[in-house]
Order: structure tokens, then sequence, then C-alpha cells
């Protein structure tokens, strides 16, 4: 049986159609992420789950039991905000309790479950402020408290790391994972951060104009989208989508790149292991191959033969230092294709550079469609 | 706000000092008429026979106040303004309480709950804030009639509620706008329902409009003539009508001096409700204004 389970669901405004045939379950002690660009109808998904927006057509079941119809209060789940949106006028004890005294939890219990959370949260010195005594993160960490204070089935989390400044959503995101691996708890999570995806969910749903367009996981959605767009949306920087010509037969593939100015073509053999049955219908024509930053790599003159992968040479636009790794900009084919190597890189921008391509794990799209060939 | 540097030349301190001298006139053009008034009625008559508007009394007497609010004569009777000050009060105390909790009802339905048609029924609202009072007097008598309220002071709270709706709802309902709509999310998925979240949620955080609401229904029901005069009984008239009648009374001598001292009576409370809660309520129609 399935935590939470959503079936054929529709959702229309007017004449636009927020959710088309949204379908997904998802077991007890998951974490599911909902992620896409904004507008892409992950909120409204999430509001039809909370009960706070009506729905078109479908069902949505939570623990085997339907409760398309039901109230939110109906329902047994939990939701932290975005906005956080604490009670301003109750103390951060009364905000946690709120939620138990609206089921009409005794005292006693109402008391041991602030303690609980607060001490889960290292929130006890707060407990007597009111929220606009609180920073940011505190409110955050009041919010989630108030969640797990009624210890529903299921927790919804609306971008509850979007208001919070960069270091401090790097902590609270860790203290989410931890919070889940310690709980147990099943988890809808609505972000348009595809780190925060990747770093915490179980499970990734990747939504555009209303659709799932994939549900994996986190290393599925990354390393074996399904189309372009779940391709170019996971992952930072974004993968390189290069034109190639397809060529050659089954056993034989090879991508032709052309270079700018009548400098040869770069050709790419295509690894045996990774060919599909569809890739026949497109020999000849233009496909788009997939490549990650990290797919590159600087050609190592030590390894010698033993290396692995396509050797190629091009020049460098642009050098960027992050620090941690070096990104550079170079042109392959007709686009600019950024790579990312090492921290020990010297580059300069204008520099002619070997690079190596890791084929084993590049991916090909049809063009028009842009759906995955192989 | 208090802050500012400003310029230090001959000209701007000119100007500065010209702007201070229309403000100060302005001023004392204002409070004139109060100055007389409160002059007038700490006068014996033979002093304020004798001329003089503006000079100090010789000799101050509460006399006047005295009468004016126990002894003067309303037409017929002759017992002051209290009863009819009383009145005011039955009148506007539960009008004002009714009308605004009524207001922050429908605010909350329009901003929190809406449904299809509720900005028609908002438009609509916003329209009744519009009507004068003259085009309700014949529809609203025969109502009152019919509801057995004619010539009571229920009947006259009746009018002040449903005429001051309009008003309260507009304030309670932009007020209520500006709050998230997450935070009634939040309550409803802690299960509260709709007078859950109403009385524990929002009505705490409506103090500024509230006292708007209340300082605006005060002052227009304290100061309403036309319904009191058309719809008041002989028991129920607020101070209002009998102030005129008090002034208007033909019989006898004319005492200046107890006429100012009841028009004083009759403005006192809403100068001291403005006194008092003034400030919230500039804070009130401000508010949300600006964020912060």
């Amino acid at each position: 049986m399935s935590a939470l389970a959503i079936r054929n669901l529709y959702k229309t405004f007017g004449s636009t159609d927020v959710l088309k045939d949204i379908s997904l379950a998802i077991d007890s002690g998951e974490f599911l992420i909902l992620v896409g660009p904004s507008g892409c109808g992950k909120s409204t998904l999430m509001n039809a789950i909370a009960g706070l927006e009506p729905v078109t057509a479908g069902e949505i079941l939570i623990g085997g039991e339907e409760v398309t119809w039901h109230t939110p209060a109906e329902r047994d789940i939990a939701m932290v905000f975005q906005s956080y949106a604490l009670y301003p006028s109750m103390t951060v004890r009364q905000n946690i309790a709120f939620g138990l005294e609206m089921r009409k939890v005794p005292k006693v219990d109402r008391e041991r479950a602030v303690e609980r959370v607060a001490d889960l949260l290292q929130i006890s010195a707060l407990l007597d402020r009111k929220p606009s005594q609180l920073s940011g993160g505190q409110r955050q960490r009041v919010a989630m408290g108030r969640a797990l204070a009624r210890e529903p089935q299921i927790y919804l989390f609306d971008e509850p790391l979007s208001n919070l400044d960069a270091k401090l959503r790097v902590e609270m995101r860790t203290e989410i994972k931890k919070l889940h691996q310690r709980l147990g708890t099943t988890i809808v999570y609505v972000t348009h951060d595809q780190i925060e995806a990747m770093t915490l969910a179980d499970r990734i749903a990747v939504m555009r104009d209303g659709r799932i367009l994939q549900l994996g996981t986190p290393d599925e959605v990354y390393n074996d989208p399904a189309d372009m767009f779940v391709a170019g949306f996971m992952g930072s920087p974004s993968m390189n989508f290069i034109h190639a010509a397809l060529e050659g037969n089954p056993g034989d593939y090879r991508l032709r790149i052309d270079t700018q100015a009548g400098q040869g073509a770069l050709t790419l053999p295509w690894p045996g292991e990774r060919e599909t049955p569809e890739m026949a219908r497109c020999v000849g024509e233009t496909v788009i191959l997939g490549l990650r930053p990290e797919h590159f790599s600087e050609e190592d003159a030590r390894l010698g033969d033993q290396a692995e992968g396509t050797l190629f040479e091009a020049t460098t636009t642009v050098v960027e230092p992050t620090g941690a790794d070096t990104l550079l900009q170079v042109s392959l084919g007709e686009t600019e294709a950024t790579v990312r190597l090492g921290p020990k890189s010297r580059l300069v921008a204008g520099e002619r550079v070997a690079l190596r391509i890791d084929m084993s794990r590049a991916v090909l799209f049809e063009e028009d469609s842009e759906r995955r060939l192989a | 706000m208090a802050d500012m540097i400003r310029r230090r030349t001959p000209g701007a301190r000119l100007l500065r000092a010209g702007l201070y001298a229309l403000l100060i006139v302005a001023a004392l053009v204002y409070l004139m008429p109060l100055v007389v008034m409160i002059l007038t009625s700490l006068k014996p008559l033979d002093e304020i026979r004798a001329g003089g508007l503006l000079t100090l009394p010789q000799e101050i007497t509460f006399e006047p106040w005295i009468k004016a609010w126990s002894e003067a004569c309303t037409g017929m009777r002759c017992e002051g303004l209290s009863g009819y000050f009383v009145n005011s009060i039955r009148i506007v105390v539960p009008a004002v309480a009714i009308s605004t909790l009524i207001g922050a009802i429908n605010g909350y339905a329009l901003t929190k709950w809406r449904f299809r048609g509720s900005e028609l029924v908002f438009a609509m609202l916003l329209f009744g804030c519009f009507v004068p009072f003259q085009v309700v007097l014949m529809p609203m008598a025969r109502t009152l009639g019919w509801l057995g309220l004619a010539s009571s002071v229920s009947g006259l709270v009746l009018v002040h509620v449903v005429y001051g709706i309009a008003f309260t709802t507009l304030f309670f309902r932009n007020y209520y706008v500006s709050v998230p709509d997450e935070m009634i999310a939040a309550a409803k998925l802690d299960g509260a329902g709709f007078f859950r979240i109403f009385w524990r949620i929002l009505l705490p955080v409506s103090g500024p409009i509230i006292t708007v609401s209340v300082i605006w229904q005060f002052t227009q029901i304290w100061n309403d003539f036309l319904f009191g005069v058309a719809f008041a009984g002989f028991d129920s008239q607020p101070v209002t009508v009998a102030l005129n009648n008090l002034v208007n009374t033909s019989t006898g001598v004319k005492e200046y001096n107890v006429d100012m001292a009841a028009a004083m009576i009759a403005a006192l409370p809403t100068l001291v409700v403005y006194v008092l809660a003034g400030k919230y309520f500039v804070r009130g129609l401000t508010a949300g204004s600006v964020k912060g």
C-alpha cells in the first residue's frame, strides 16, 4: 500500500490545463521531490494533495484511503510553507501546539509534543517568543516544528528553503535530510532548485507544463534522462547539447560534428553497448548529443595509450575557476560547450586544449521531438 | 522622517517662516469657533449680553453646563441632555460593535474564502458607501415598521448597522487582503474551521483596522442627526436631535451659554475618542502600504 497515490489527476483553471494526467505513488518513508521551472504546476499539485484546491478530475489516496474530496483538515497531512506562515499573534509554543489543540489533543500530550519537537529542532530556548522576534532560519525551524508536532502520515514542503540566504539554505538542507533519515517520514517536497532535488530526494518527479516528464531516482534522472528538457534542467552547469550527424550502421555508429571554418570534422564513435534499435531510423539525420561538463577531461600524457575516450583539440574562450573546479567554455561544432576540469588546471582563455570525451556516459536525443534516442 | 537636511539660505528661511505663519493662521481660524463656544459656555448671561465674543469671562461659572445636562428644556420636557446622551450611548455602542464585527467577518470571507461572485458582492457593498442617507429614509421607515422596530433604540441600531456595513466591510477587506493566504492555508491544515481561523488567527492581528472601524463608526453614528430625527421615538432620541430641540426652543430667554455648553456636551465623546485613539486611526489607515 502506498502512503500517497495519485491517479490521473487533472486540474483546469478556465481554459488552461494546469495539471494533465498526473499519476504517481510513493511508499511510506519515501522522500519525493517535485521539481520544475515556475509555472510547471508543481505547487498546484502540492495544493491538490493538501486539499487547498479542488481538482478537476482524478483521485488522491492517502494511506490507501480516498481523500480527493476531503477538506485539508480531514487529510492526515502537514505542510511547511515558503513564507513559513506562522501565526503572528501566538508564541512559538502556541504555534506548534495549535494543530494538536484543534484536534482536541489533551493539554499534557500537547506539552509533551512541543517539548519533543523543540528538542529535535533545537528551538527550546525560543518557545516563548513571538514569530516577529525570530530570524529567518529560526522561523523555518518553527514552521517545521509545527508540522512535526502532529506526526501526520505525509509532510508537504513547499519551497521551504527559498527565502533563506545561501549559507543557511545549505545548512537547513542537510538538517532536513538528517531529520528524514532519523524519523523515516514520508515527504513530498516542491522546489525549483535542482541541487536540492538531487541531494534530498529518494525519487524526483521532473515536471513541465502540467505533466510529469520523468519520475525516478536522482541517479536515473541525472544519468538517464527521459528527454532533453530533463537532461537540461538537472545538473549545474547544465548538459551540453551538440548538433551532430548520425552515421554508420548497427554495431558501428558514429557521430560527426562539423567544426568551424572547415577545420575538418570531429568524429566520435558511439559505444556499442549503448546502441538502441531506434537509432537505425535516424541514420543520416541530425541528432543532439548530450554531454555533461564532467564527461570531458583534460588529456593526461602520463596515461599514454591507456587513456579512454576520444581525443580532440579545441580553443578555450572563457576560463572560470570556481575553486573546487575550473569551468571552461570551448568551441565544439557550432556551439560552445561547458567543460568541467579539476582545480589544478591553469589554462588561459584563448589557449588550445586537448580534451577527451567519455562517450560511455553520453546520451542522444532526436532533434525534433527532443526525445531520448539512446 | 523627522530628520532632513534643509537648505539654509535666507530665502529658504523666509519661505519657511511664511509657511508656518500660514499654518498658524489656518489653525486659528479653525479653532476660533471652539474658543468662542468654550468661553461663552463659561460666562454668565449678563456678561454675554455685554458683548465681546472673545473676551475672557470675568467670573467663571459652570451653571450653564449643569443646566444643559440636567435642566434645559428640549421641547416640552425640561430634563436637560442627560437622558438623550444615554440614548446616544445605547444606540452607538451596539451599532458600532455589531457593524464592526460584521464588517470583519465580511472582509474575511471576501478575501480568504473567495467564492464565485465574491468580487461582485464586494462591488455591490462598495456601492453602499455612496448611497445618500435621504434615499433610504422612506424604505427604511417601512422596513422598521414592518419589523416592529419603529421609534425604538433597537430600530436605530439596526439602521446604523445596515448603513455602516458597507464602510466596515471595505476597511476590513482591504486590510485582510494583505494578510498572507498561506497563513490561512496553514490554519486549515491544522484543522481550524471558518470561525476558528477568524477568532484565533485573524482577529488578534486586526487591532489597527478595528480601531479605524470603531472611530469611523462611532463618529458617524454619534453625529448622525437625520436617522435620529426620522426614526427615533420620544424615548429614543439621540443627543444630536435633543441638542437641536434645545437650541430651537422658542419660549423664554435665549440662553446662549446653555446652548454652547449643550453643543460641547454633544460633541465631547467623538473628540475624546479621536484624542485617545487618533494615532492608531492614522496608523491603521496606512497599514500595509509600507512593508516592514
